[in-house]
């Protein structure tokens, strides 16, 4: 750089400090979030701890490792994969290098992954955040960046033993996260293929009328059949005949009925599927699992003891004491103030949930000894000062 | 939808659908992630996950919360806070939308935070990645998504006491890593300034002869020195006299001393600065600390909103590596820093509308470089780094054992205990073995037709291939 341009750099800095420093007014601080994002405040993060450790070590468990991608990939990457979704990807700012995009799922990072490094065989989860530019009006209350959760078993197997081993990790979670009764729903692919096959689906309306089929979760028989009928071009008899087929639930009887179905066992695809999901039933009752239930106050530290004075003049010794108990690895605080009174030392304790404080007093100290409080029952006890953990 | 718009739809979707399964040729799936950008693999992943613990767990012991932010802010919340770097800010294209741009650092967002919810007190800690559009050219080997792990005290408190924590945790996250040796050089804005106004630099050229100062890690003082006499306009003299200070390092004493000297002690700003570092140095000998501080005149940092004490902590030995992404701030951080910070009560006022003043203090760990180096040291360690937890492989010797081989995993899993089993019906026993070798796995717990008839399972040792036959009941 020269001397003059160095000379404008400055005063170029100059004046913005000054127009930081002196000008606030014409400063509007603007204090948003973006649209459809947030901050999660401390409590907030203490429960997303909780349940983020209850999934992963259930993960661990069963033996997966864990990677991590880029927040942004290559347009290309993401380009042609979503279908109509893509208008809800983020795109980045044309700045001059590649074009970036935000993920939009876990899913395409991960098989762009697989294959940039070779990889044949892995168990991996993947926890992290993902980006949909959801218009407001159709999907209010959801959110544009939001965690997604993945597991994925990729691998040449024997058939059905991971399929099972991913259910098996859904209960224990849902189990462990105590989230009340719940149940899992199984189908499979080519079943539903074989059945629109056998009902008398035409091929090329499968994908349509298999995504009206997915609405009985949220509509009624009557009407999810009207929108095959009237929207979809299906017959009234073909419809029906689907709908007998889509009532049905069961275990493993109701894939040994189906196999023995007059038309069902005619169709190659249907039979496959229905011989796997009796495999996969006989391993899911291999693999029982047993309830948990837990119930925990929200706190948002870890402290175990604050260190406290009940006279004036003890900063000194607080510290120490302080400095003592973070060497030997025991969660402390200590208030900023060189003389607080123990009514705020005892009031931090009760606000933070702090169990435990343990106050300094000119007696004590003569004694050699600490009162190690607990807040909740007020018991004290009086404790050689070299005892305290 | 009308009947003939989701014909279209279906026949757009069905076009696609041949497209993605007929047609692979077309679809070049590129292989490569965004330049400055990188994943991280099961390997980085377990390193990563250990430091992070022992980080954590070092800033829970000191009662820090921690918060979350987005990724991306409002453009406006990020303009005109970084000066000359706001060039390096990710902006998101206009889609329509607000504005926005990808969070350049946790500071910025901290002060957005604490003026949002009207926060005038709080101990945090936040870990993210924040992202950079460094210039390939200038700074080589660096990422343009890197993590960031930042640590603050915001609040009104008595002084000095939050300051001296900050470099106590400094002193144990380093400690507990395990790094090699260390020491924290820590000076204060106010002293600085009040140097240079004692020495005779113009008030206009604090900053910039604050960016020179700071080169000193990196430069030697003669090439110091000709930058601010030739390209900075100070004279040979102001440069001399700037060049007997910058030469100071001590203890307490060395604030003491400066209390005493002639010129110093005169200007109000290096006093008070002198002052609190008399007080930082009597907390930190209660923090057991000082043995690793060193108040160093030549420290200067780059940003430009510290207002008090600054700090930088050096490891010792120097792991030959490329430039080393550091969490700590961009400008002049020497080669084996891994740690910056220092107290600026000015930001969060800047946010407020009312301009009520948040007085902070904090610390940024340089969390890439530690990745790096104990990346680089699990590479040249014989120790493996293994990248799961299982604890016992449970494996059969002959054939059909399949289904006792789940029902046991099963019952593992519901005792909590980490267990795998291979998704085969008949592996071979060889071939469990060598998947416990290559990923770690201590013990197998191998089922055969004699002991499922005694009602025992033979637990081994891998590594040892000690064997014992335990109780099938007893397993878990």
């Amino acid at each position: 750089m020269t001397l003059s341009q160095i000379d404008e750099e400055v005063a170029k800095l100059l004046q913005l400090k000054a127009q930081l420093g002196g000008d606030e007014g014409k400063h509007v601080f603007v204090l948003k979030t973006a649209k459809g994002t947030r901050d999660y405040n401390p409590k907030q993060m203490a429960i997303r701890e909780k349940v983020f450790n209850i999934i992963i070590s259930c993960f661990k468990r069963h033996g997966a490792e864990t990677i991590d991608t880029p927040v942004f990939e290559l347009k290309e990457t993401l380009t042609g994969k979503y279908g109509e979704d893509s208008k809800l990807i983020y795109d980045l700012k044309d700045q001059g290098g590649e074009l970036l995009s935000l993920r939009y799922d876990l899913t395409v990072p991960f098989a762009r992954y697989l294959a940039m490094n070779k990889i044949t065989n892995i168990k991996r989860y993947h926890i992290a955040k993902v980006y949909r530019r959801d218009n407001p009006a159709m999907t209010r209350g959801r959110y544009r960046e939001f965690y997604q959760c993945d597991f994925d078993i990729a691998g040449q197997y024997d058939a059905m033993i991971p399929d099972a081993e991913c259910l098996k990790i859904v209960y224990e979670i849902l189990n462990e996260l105590d989230l009340g009764d719940f149940h899992i729903k199984v189908n499979d692919r080519r079943i539903l293929d074989g059945m629109f096959a056998v009902c008398g689906v035409p091929d090329e309306k499968f994908r349509t009328i298999c995504s009206t089929v997915d609405k009985l979760d949220k509509m009624a028989w009557e009407d999810v059949k009207k929108e095959m009928v009237n929207e979809k071009g299906l017959s009234e008899d073909v419809a029906d005949r689907i709908g007998e087929y889509v009532s049905m639930q069961g275990g493993q009887d109701l894939a040994e009925r189906l196999l023995q179905d007059p038309k069902l066992s005619q169709n190659k695809q249907a039979c496959a599927g229905l011989t796997d999901m009796k495999l996969l039933f006989s391993y899911l009752e291999l693999f029982q699992v047993t309830d948990k239930t837990s119930s925990e106050k929200v706190r948002t530290t870890e402290t175990q003891v604050l260190v406290a004075s009940a006279q004036k003049n003890l900063l000194e010794e607080r510290l120490k004491l302080t400095s003592e108990l973070w060497n030997a690895g025991v969660k402390a605080e200590v208030l900023y103030k060189k003389n607080p009174k123990l009514l705020s030392q005892l009031q931090h304790c009760e606000e933070t949930g702090i169990p435990l404080v343990a106050i300094l007093g000119e007696q004590e100290l003569k004694d050699g000894v600490v009162k190690l409080r607990n807040v909740a029952s007020r018991e004290e006890v009086r404790l050689i000062s070299d005892q305290n953990h």
